[in-house]
């Protein structure tokens, strides 16, 4: 029997927001429900969103599952970032796509330190939870410029066998950086593997620390992706001098190998264009009176 | 959709000029008008043994359609075409016909070849503008296929298993079902509403689509094989780079990364759309296919000024033929027998440093080999720089597939069928076969949706 196509549209599908909000400055959580992202989630995974029909394709960390449940834990920087922060308990996100990358390397390693910056906190503790899980004992150290940025304070204390904190300004823990702190866990007792997670300046200058004593170090890097499959090379990083692509290569790769300076170079390729956006949509939210500006 | 129709040329349609062209992205040949298809389809002789029939990887019933064009019942016509192919509008527009189906007619010889493509896209249009009537679909055998991927092959698989009676999944990876249907072929030369609604008419038919879903990962491997069949149709959608200096600079993309940005993100319309893209003034090119053609002409349209520098000759490059005619139109210049061996800036691209080449003995596939001339380099200025060379396959699920067996270029390697080294799991497509066309995809997919169907009911007898 032959039909015609009437009212046959494309099947949308939409992930539902389950609840939301803010975490710290600028820094805020999100739950979303997305069962085939939720379900083989693993520790150093992530997932790639898109909030609209406008919006472009953003990586995010899976900081934690719970069920269908994936949350996602994002600083506002740039217009989607901003745009996302806005949501709230009920909306629709218009795409979830993942677990994306590779899962970190969780095994028998002995004593590991996971180390946090700003917003890359988000990523601890899971990767914490596994390696304790795994048998290791697990010392954290999370960092911020100030106290108002530090996030996931009790979950890491709950993840880890020790919890240390460092501030830029000393305003909560340790009066400098993580770098600093970490330079004092690895002066008092035998480190086996450590993972660095935060902007790529925090990466490059805490994962120094770990190369004299050749210390098996990963960092978690953050450059600009599309797809986030391996099909178009945006997110392509020099390891070791080879070319490797973060999304599914890593995003985990060995911290003493990874070009940084170059990750920070490709950071900024479309930097006029995100400036641009961001102030478009705050003009846009201004003349529309739906709301103020964010931090 | 095109802005052919507004164009006031009601009766002869034809291409828009380059001029105009180069301004959007609307496409680019509007096709042909009612007289226009019944005069070509008249001019085709009806063989008694068709040649064009061979030549059509998936066997359309050419001679059978084009009488019904002639006849002026196009809905007719359209019905015969997708008793074989549910991709008409697509393969009308994209397929290289003079090296398949107008290759092989016998007009050719003398004349011109009937234009097949344009007529079997006229078709297509017309019933797409009437409404699409979905395929009828056998009994339920209630049997499960999975299919990983929804470009050319995919959907093509989905459309012959479902048509079968099977119930069908698709699992796809990217927001938008389509492959390098959506992502890779500009709108220019393949209207996004006009694939749209081809995989509308799979929906139509119960095939169920999951976007977002990364087999493998999304879908375990596990989850897979617990379906009664797998088709694998995840094509080859890694880029190769060159691995020269300066490939890391700002401003240098895979033709992927630069057409995904565009086609499928809608680059183009930024700050409407959130993705952004560099804007270049010199933009060079690598490569001679039609990706590379694609990537051109998607930057020309950006305004820039645009160099496609390609390692063999004119008579070598692989792209459709229309579609190198259209870029030279357009303004895209041919740096021809030369190729790129350092990219020049800091931090972003300034230029090129290419090397001319020279043919030397012929290689397998009967072109000549290209080889450097020492001391021949030149510079291109650029600011931008797009490499089109090849893609190999996703190694992503293949690495998961224990056991499955696959070749040196990562591609699965199968029977004639599409079946691979593991049970109940065929491949088609790209890869399978390596980076080829739309159509060859299409023409594996049917084969192994057939032997999937065939299999599936053995087994049901079996029982």
């Amino acid at each position: 029997m032959e039909s015609h196509l009437v009212g046959v549209v494309g099947v949308k599908p939409l992930y539902r927001v389950n609840e939301a909000g803010q975490l710290a400055d600028k820094i805020f959580q999100i739950w979303v429900e997305a069962p085939h992202v939720a379900r083989h989630a693993l520790a150093g995974q992530f997932l790639v969103i898109r909030i609209d029909e406008h919006g472009e394709r953003i990586p995010l960390t899976v900081s934690a599952v719970s069920g269908d449940l994936v949350r996602i834990i994002f600083m506002a920087v740039g217009k989607t970032t901003h745009q996302l922060s806005t949501l709230k308990a009920g909306d629709l996100i218009r795409d979830v796509a993942g677990p994306l990358g590779r899962p970190s390397e969780i095994g028998k390693h002995g004593t590991c330190v996971v180390v946090g910056g700003g917003a890359g906190i988000a990523s601890c503790p899971i990767i914490a939870r596994a390696a304790r899980d795994a048998g290791n004992r697990v010392i954290g150290i999370i960092g911020a410029r100030n106290a108002g940025y530090l996030i996931l304070e009790d979950e890491m204390r709950e993840a880890c066998d020790d919890l240390l904190i460092a501030t830029d300004d000393g305003s909560r823990g340790y009066h400098g950086f993580a770098a600093d702190v970490l330079k004092g866990v690895i002066a008092e007792r035998k480190v086996d593997c450590v993972w660095i997670i935060g902007p790529a300046i925090m990466m490059k200058v805490t994962s120094e620390v770990t190369r004299p004593k050749g210390i098996r170090t990963f960092v978690s890097l953050n450059p600009i992706m599309v797809d986030g499959t391996g099909m178009c090379g945006s997110c392509r990083v020099r390891v070791g001098g080879e070319t490797k692509f973060a999304c599914v290569d890593g995003p985990e790769f060995d911290a003493h190998q990874v070009d940084f300076d170059l990750l920070m170079q490709r950071q900024r390729t479309y930097f006029d264009e995100e400036k641009a956006s961001l102030e478009r949509y705050h003009e846009h939210l201004c003349r529309c009176g739906e709301g103020g500006h964010h931090g | 959709m095109s802005t052919c129709a507004g164009a006031g040329k009601a009766v002869t349609m034809g291409e828009r000029p380059a001029w105009e062209r180069i301004r959007d992205f609307s496409e680019v040949d509007c096709g042909l008008s009612a007289e226009e298809a019944v005069a070509e389809a008249e001019r085709c002789l009806q063989c008694k043994k068709p040649s064009c029939v061979r030549g059509c990887p998936v066997e359309i019933d050419i001679p059978a359609f084009i009488a019904r064009i002639a006849e002026g019942d196009f809905s007719g016509a359209a019905r015969i075409i997708k008793e074989d192919n549910l991709l008409p509008a697509v393969c009308g527009r994209v397929c290289p016909q003079e090296v398949q189906c107008e290759g092989a007619c016998l007009l050719g010889a003398k004349e011109k070849p009937v234009r097949i493509g344009e007529l079997e896209r006229f078709v297509a249009d017309h019933e797409r503008k009437q409404g699409l009537v979905i395929p009828s679909v056998a009994e339920p055998t209630g049997k499960r296929v999975a299919v990983v991927g929804s470009g050319p092959a995919g959907l093509t698989a989905a459309a012959e298993l479902a048509r079968a009676g099977h119930m069908v999944t698709v699992f796809e990876s990217l927001h938008e079902p389509g492959g390098v249907l959506m992502y890779g072929i500009p709108s220019f030369r393949l209207p996004k509403d006009v694939v749209q609604a081809e995989i509308d008419q799979l929906r139509g038919m119960g095939v169920e689509i999951l976007t977002n879903h990364l087999a493998g990962a999304s879908i375990p491997v596990a989850e897979l094989y617990a379906y009664d069949a797998v088709f694998i149709g995840t094509g080859a959608g890694l880029p190769f780079f060159m691995n020269i200096p300066g490939e890391q600079l700002n401003g240098v993309y895979s033709a992927n990364e630069f057409l995904t940005r565009v086609n499928l993100m809608h680059a183009d319309r930024f700050p409407e759309y959130d993705t952004p893209v560099r804007h270049a003034g010199r933009v060079t090119v690598v490569g001679g296919g039609n990706v590379a053609m694609d990537a051109a002409r998607v930057a020309r349209r950006f305004g820039a000024r645009v160099t496609l520098v390609y390692r063999r000759r004119e008579e070598d490059l692989p792209a459709r033929r229309a579609e190198v005619i259209r870029a030279r139109e357009e303004g895209i210049e041919f740096e021809l027998c030369a190729n790129p061996v350092r990219i020049l800036g800091t931090n972003f691209v300034t230029g090129v440093e290419c090397v001319r080449m020279e043919m030397c003995d012929i290689d397998e596939s009967g072109r000549p080999e290209p080889s450097p001339v020492a001391g021949s380099n030149f510079v291109i200025d650029a600011d931008m720089v797009i490499q089109a060379i090849g893609q190999g396959p996703n190694p992503l699920l293949i690495r998961k597939m224990e056991g499955i067996s696959y070749g040196r270029k990562g591609n699965i390697v199968v029977d004639e069928e599409g079946r691979s080294s593991l049970e109940k799991v065929f491949a088609a497509g790209d890869v399978a076969t390596g980076a080829a066309t739309v159509i060859l995809a299409m023409g594996g997919a049917k084969k192994a949706a057939r032997a999937i169907d065939r299999m599936l009911r053995e087994e049901e007898q079996g029982r």
